[in-house]
């Protein structure tokens, strides 16, 4: 992990945010992710996509260490966060993950009220100076997570008391609260009806200005909706990536055919 | 990639978590720190609990150890016919007759001839006749008259005994007693030690294991040498076969209800908390109801382990009713299902089926029970079982009615006595006791594994 | 007939029962067995079971209740007279027992004979002479027997004596009437299977009311008694009074105040020290330890869970309350007796620790991975997460099971009597003697033991008030128990 790679292959270290080079990930004796190769930009949606245990959750776990916490996990090859390798032994995860969030497939608001929900990131990397700051905090994200509107009256009450979807819109307020530069989505609206999955869709491409996303997804056509870029997973290789309108319209790999077109997966 | 940041714009966005990911910040490294704190919190905790553990069980092992050990004197007492059967005609209720005190003397004289047989001289020593006849134990005397009286044709001969040596005199080979503070004892002189070193370099004196320990019944206050824990462990014993021929079957008969055939309404519920709160109740009220209840109300006996075992069954119902009740929750509805299915009764599928197979958990949590009630002792001393038991109680079932000790309330019993010496029989009962639980637990351990189903 | 010997003998005929009943059964079908409704051994074991069971009961059920109505009716005809000079109606009653027990004994011995013992208490017979007699058999008799003791001891043995006749009477034609019954009920088209059947039920039922049944043991005889004792001693001055002095000749201060204040002291100490410790290997356990620690840990500290508490008893009065004298109460002035509320506390924390750690580990264990997850997904430490996340969500939980810990501090008996010691609090020496933890104190469930043990006499407030203290302690752990059980399970809900 600590050997040297040229980093000319850094295309373009304005546009790049996570550069990944070589990853290869075991849980114990299964290879999860087998020489994964990709560059993912800011200021874009990037889908991955791929059938059940493609390794693509794996994948985006790598991206702010979260695999760190499963002890048979062991991630090898560089992975670059603005050109800095984030397996360096010098980087601590709590402050690298301060700057990649992380939404979950399932809502987990925490068994406290709306707004400490909200404030939890803030407060703990002391994003705020006092009372006031926070409190502007606390209400940008919420308009921010698209809602404001509809728990601005009752901040006190407990997270977990809301419908699946205002907990998961919550929970991507509670991610944009820290103020990350990337946001890594799994499955995010897997646990959500129609009507909640599209208010979080149309959040995500708000959330485009500000952060780069990267979001995991089992529908093709969410994938389609939100995302620039589309990367394919498949048996824990990297198949496919690039424009989302390429993949879906005019795939090169055959693997990515078959499974857009319902044959694997 | 140590070089990597080089190679890096410096902040190449205004954002909040602004600088390099390779340094870390100093709110980083405080919160960090902050961590290991914690960690720290933790592991010491840890390290308490489990110290706490190996200083309980090491003060209680070095305290208790050298109760096992006695020390004795060995004598060549001569069965003097003139004094144990002065006709001759070997009647044994003339025998009977013959007090311990008149033992005493022969034993008196044994040691002084073996004294003077080993060139010591008591002169020298400065002790009197008495203080060597009090080297001895005073239950040397009842011994003895117990071996005349069942053997009576052996009056007129000498006889090799080992004595036990009195408390003192083991104390000061167990490092209880010593030179400076038999100085201040009224009970033991510095001259007494020395007789006994020099009886022991004779080889007339010597310590070893002490079976006495566990077959004798309690010593009286001034003898602990004599103390054994034998109508104790008889007694917890009794106890035991009560509890477990009523915990057993009536905590499984009223799981096997609870939990297989009982509706589900007021009553049950009922019930239901009542079991859960009975675990709860602190054992000295139990020990309250076994004495209005079994003593003053129903007129049992005092000290007798039929009504501890019956407080005591009391006592073990919610834990065998929580065990059971787990044990027949893990067994799958298929195996009632496939015996439904054939025509068998609901009773017959749970007694021919589910039973059997939820066995070994109902074994497991009543040895666990069990355990639970062997080193009970609250409840037991409310109902008299701390009295001075001196007498073994009978066989059962008769036996279940005599006065008895039990293991728990023995060593309470003894920690109350001047004497150390009870302190340290104290700690070898719990020995004995924390042994007996080993055994046990390590019982239901091997139950649970080699049985353990997984569905 | 002795009590086991009817037993045998209802026994005996159950089995008897169980062949004739399998024999009939198999007799009416001719030999074949497909001909029955039910398998053979239900016709056997619905014999047995008509022949045991009910008479068993009648005679459990007449072994309960026929002392104490003996006991009332010969109570009733003791004359007032007799009352006064014993002090009351109790000790009188105890007086008539012993004397009707001397008066058996003599009569097993053959010292005396039926006929003389009938005519004790006509006034011929020489009281002196009766009542050396009577101590010569063993019997502990403190003064000379009167003609009304003996009178009514002759009739309480009489009585006795009836009843047992009656008894063994009643439940041996009880176990017959049902031997014939059943045996008469036998053919084959009986439906011998479901009969035994609803009796096990039956059987079961009455097994699971056992648990009911020691509840309402439990509070029965404690209230009765309590109830003595308040006509005995006013109840304000019991629980408000502030002095605790019992004292046998009377005149006794029974407040509970001061051994209240003991108990809940050595508790709010054992506390102190077992919640941090129990709380913190819980969550190091659970949190951070790797599978290696856990499972040599785990096991070490829960071993602390099945010692019993006499060894605990033994380590606090061995060990711990020298080491608290000589180490910490003398160098500082604070207090030189080995007995005292931090030993006792001290150790009573070592007892609760596997108590909190244990129920805690499950608590923690039962929050979800996906609350971790979030908070490390927003870059919070572990212990961060821990003290933010999990502690509060587990927070309920834990608090359920430092409520049964206080339950159990609360009725802990052994170690406060062995290493906190039998004086109770002096309120009256001001509270520097009461708040000094190195002071030796004594709490509610050591006042129980020492008033309950030894001699009793149990017309006296000094031992009833035992009773009042003890039902005290239970409606105290009552409360928390359930209070403890109510919030555990909710908790538990809200994860399920």
């Amino acid at each position: 992990m600590n050997d040297m790679r040229p980093l000319e292959r850094i295309v373009d270290t304005d546009t790049v945010k996570i550069s990944a080079r070589n990853v290869q990930v075991h849980y114990g004796e299964t290879h999860a992710i087998k020489d994964v190769d990709v560059d993912l930009e800011a200021n874009t949606v990037t889908a991955f996509i791929g059938p059940s245990g493609c390794g693509k959750s794996s994948f985006l776990r790598c991206l702010n260490r979260m695999n760190d916490t499963i002890d048979i996990c062991r991630v090898q090859g560089d992975i670059l966060l603005d050109g800095e390798d984030i397996y360096d032994k010098r980087v601590d995860p709590v402050q690298l993950r301060a700057k990649v969030g992380m939404v979950f497939q399932k809502p987990n608001p925490f068994p406290k009220s709306i707004y400490d929900n909200i404030a939890y990131g803030p407060r703990i990397h002391g994003l705020a100076r006092n009372k006031s700051e926070l409190d502007e905090i606390v209400e940008k994200s919420l308009r921010r997570g698209a809602i404001w509107d509809e728990v601005k009256d009752r901040l006190d009450a407990p997270g977990t008391g809301l419908s699946g979807g205002q907990q998961q819109r919550l929970c991507i307020a509670r991610a944009v609260a820290t103020e990350p530069e990337v946001l890594l989505m799994d499955e995010p609206c897997s646990a959500l009806d129609p009507i909640a999955t599209a208010q979080v869709e149309e959040l995500i491409d708000e959330l485009r200005q500000n952060f780069s996303v990267v979001i995991v997804t089992h529908s093709m056509q969410q994938a389609a909706r939100v995302s620039q870029k589309t990367a394919f997973f498949h048996l824990g290789h990297l198949v496919e990536h690039g424009e989302t309108g390429e993949i879906f319209t005019n795939p090169r790999d055959p693997r990515t055919e078959s499974y857009i077109t319902g044959r694997i997966g | 990639m140590t070089d990597a940041s080089a190679n890096t714009p410096a902040t190449p966005r205004p954002g909040k978590h602004a600088g390099s990911l390779l340094e870390q910040n100093a709110r980083t490294l405080r919160r960090n720190a902050a961590e290991r704190r914690f960690r720290a919190y933790g592991l010491s905790a840890i390290v308490i609990g489990v110290t706490a553990l190996v200083v309980l069980l090491a003060s209680i092992l070095s305290q208790g150890l050298p109760a096992f050990q006695q020390t004795f004197i060995t004598l060549e007492v001569h069965l003097d016919e003139a004094k144990l059967d002065k006709n001759g005609n070997r009647d044994i209720e003339e025998i009977k007759k013959v007090s311990t005190f008149g033992y005493a003397p022969l034993i008196k004289t044994a040691l002084s001839t073996r004294a003077g047989e080993l060139g010591i001289s008591s002169e020298d020593l400065g002790v009197s006749d008495k203080e060597i006849a009090a080297m001895i134990s005073k239950e040397a005397a009842a011994e003895l008259r117990r071996f005349v009286i069942a053997n009576p044709d052996r009056i007129g001969e000498t006889v090799e005994f080992e004595f036990l040596a009195t408390g003192r005199i083991d104390g000061y080979y167990k490092g209880r007693v010593t030179m400076e503070s038999a100085e201040k004892d009224s009970n033991i002189s510095p001259g007494q030690l020395q007789f006994a070193d020099a009886l022991k370099e004779g080889g007339a004196l010597s310590t070893h294991f002490n079976w006495g320990f566990f077959t004798m019944a309690d010593g009286s206050e001034n003898r602990p040498e004599a103390a054994g824990i034998g109508v104790a462990m008889l007694g917890s014993l009794y106890m035991m076969i009560i509890v477990l021929v009523l915990a057993l079957p009536i905590g499984v008969a009223a799981s096997i209800y609870l939990e297989e055939f009982a509706p589900k309404n007021w009553f049950t519920d009922l019930i239901e908390v009542n079991i859960s709160n009975l675990a709860a109740v602190p054992s000295i009220v139990f020990g309250i109801l076994g004495l209005a209840i079994f003593i003053n109300y129903a007129g049992l006996p005092q000290s007798a382990p039929i009504v501890g075992g019956l407080v005591l069954t009391l006592m073990t119902l919610p834990t065998i009713i929580i065990a059971t009740r787990a044990s027949l929750k893990s067994v799958p509805p298929s195996i009632r299902d496939a015996a439904l299915g054939v025509g068998a009764s609901r009773m017959q599928s749970v007694f021919h089926h589910v039973l059997p197979l939820a066995m070994p958990g109902i074994l497991t949590g009543t040895i666990i029970g069990l355990a639970q009630a062997l080193g009970e002792t609250a409840p037991l001393m409310l109902i008299g079982m701390v009295a001075f038991v001196r007498e073994f109680p009978a066989a059962p079932p008769e036996g279940f009615f005599d006065p008895a000790s039990a293991l728990p309330v023995q060593v309470y019993n003894w920690t109350t006595r001047a004497d150390p010496a009870f302190v340290e029989r104290a700690s070898g009962a719990i020995i004995v006791l924390l042994a007996f639980l080993l055994c046990m637990n390590f019982l239901a351990i091997i139950l649970r594994r080699r049985f353990e189903r997984r569905w | 007939m002795p009590v086991l010997w009817i037993v045998l003998v209802v026994l005996g005929l159950g089995l008897i029962g169980y062949f004739a009943g399998r024999m009939r059964a198999l007799g009416t079908a001719g030999g074949d067995t497909r001909r029955l409704h039910s398998l053979p051994s239900y016709y056997g074991w619905h014999a047995l079971m008509l022949t045991v069971v009910p008479s068993l009961l009648v005679l459990a059920a007449w072994l309960l209740v026929a002392p104490n109505w003996i006991e009332n009716t010969v109570s009733a005809t003791l004359p007032e007279a007799t009352i006064a000079e014993s002090g009351s109606r109790g000790l009188a009653m105890a007086e008539v027992r012993r004397a009707a027990g001397a008066l058996d004994r003599a009569v097993k011995q053959g010292t005396m004979d039926e006929a003389t013992v009938a005519t004790l208490h006509s006034g011929v017979a020489d009281l002196a002479d009766v009542t050396a007699r009577l101590k010569e058999t063993g019997a502990i008799i403190t003064s000379d027997i009167t003609v009304s003791v003996l009178r009514a001891a002759q009739e309480y043995r009489l009585m006795a004596k009836a009843s047992g006749a009656y008894m063994t009477f009643a439940v041996l034609l009880l176990a017959a009437a049902g031997l014939v019954l059943a045996l008469k009920r036998t053919n084959k088209d009986f439906r011998a299977r479901n009969v035994v059947e609803s009796g096990i039920r039956v059987i079961l039922i009455l097994a699971s009311t056992i648990a009911i049944l020691t509840t309402i043991g439990i509070v029965l005889s404690m209230l009765f008694e309590t109830g003595n004792f308040f006509e005995r001693y006013p109840w304000q001055k019991f629980f408000f009074g502030t002095k605790w002095a019992p004292d046998f000749r009377g005149d006794s201060e029974l407040g509970m105040l001061p051994l209240l204040w003991g108990t809940l002291y050595i508790s709010v100490v054992a506390l102190l020290v077992a919640v941090p410790i129990g709380l913190f290997a819980a969550i190091y356990l659970s949190e951070y330890a790797g599978p290696k620690l856990r499972a040599v840990a785990k096991p070490m500290i829960e071993i602390l869970a099945g010692i019993p508490t006499i060894v605990y008893g033994l380590f606090a009065l061995m060990t711990v309350g020298p080491m608290v004298r000589d180490w910490i109460a003398q160098p500082l002035g604070l207090g030189n007796s080995t007995n005292s509320v931090m030993t006792a506390g001290l150790v009573m924390g070592v007892m609760l620790i596997p108590f909190v750690s244990s129920l805690s580990d499950d608590i923690i264990n039962a929050v979800p991975q996906s609350m971790r997850d979030g908070s490390f997904g927003l870059g919070a430490t572990q212990s961060e997460t821990v003290k933010q996340v999990v502690l509060p969500a587990a927070l309920p939980g834990i608090v359920g099971a430092v409520l049964l810990a206080a339950s159990r501090a609360i009725g802990e008996t052994m170690i406060v009597v062995m290493g906190a010691g039998a004086a109770a609090a002096q309120f009256a020496d001001g509270p520097g003697a009461v708040i000094n933890p190195f002071e030796a104190m004594t709490t509610v469930t050591v006042k129980i033991v020492s008033q309950l043990t030894g001699d009793t006499d149990f017309a006296s407030p000094e031992t009833l008030v035992a009773f009042a203290l003890g039902l005290t302690l239970f409606v105290i752990t009552l409360g928390l128990n359930v209070l403890a059980l109510f919030i555990v399970r909710k908790y538990r809900e809200q994860y399920e």
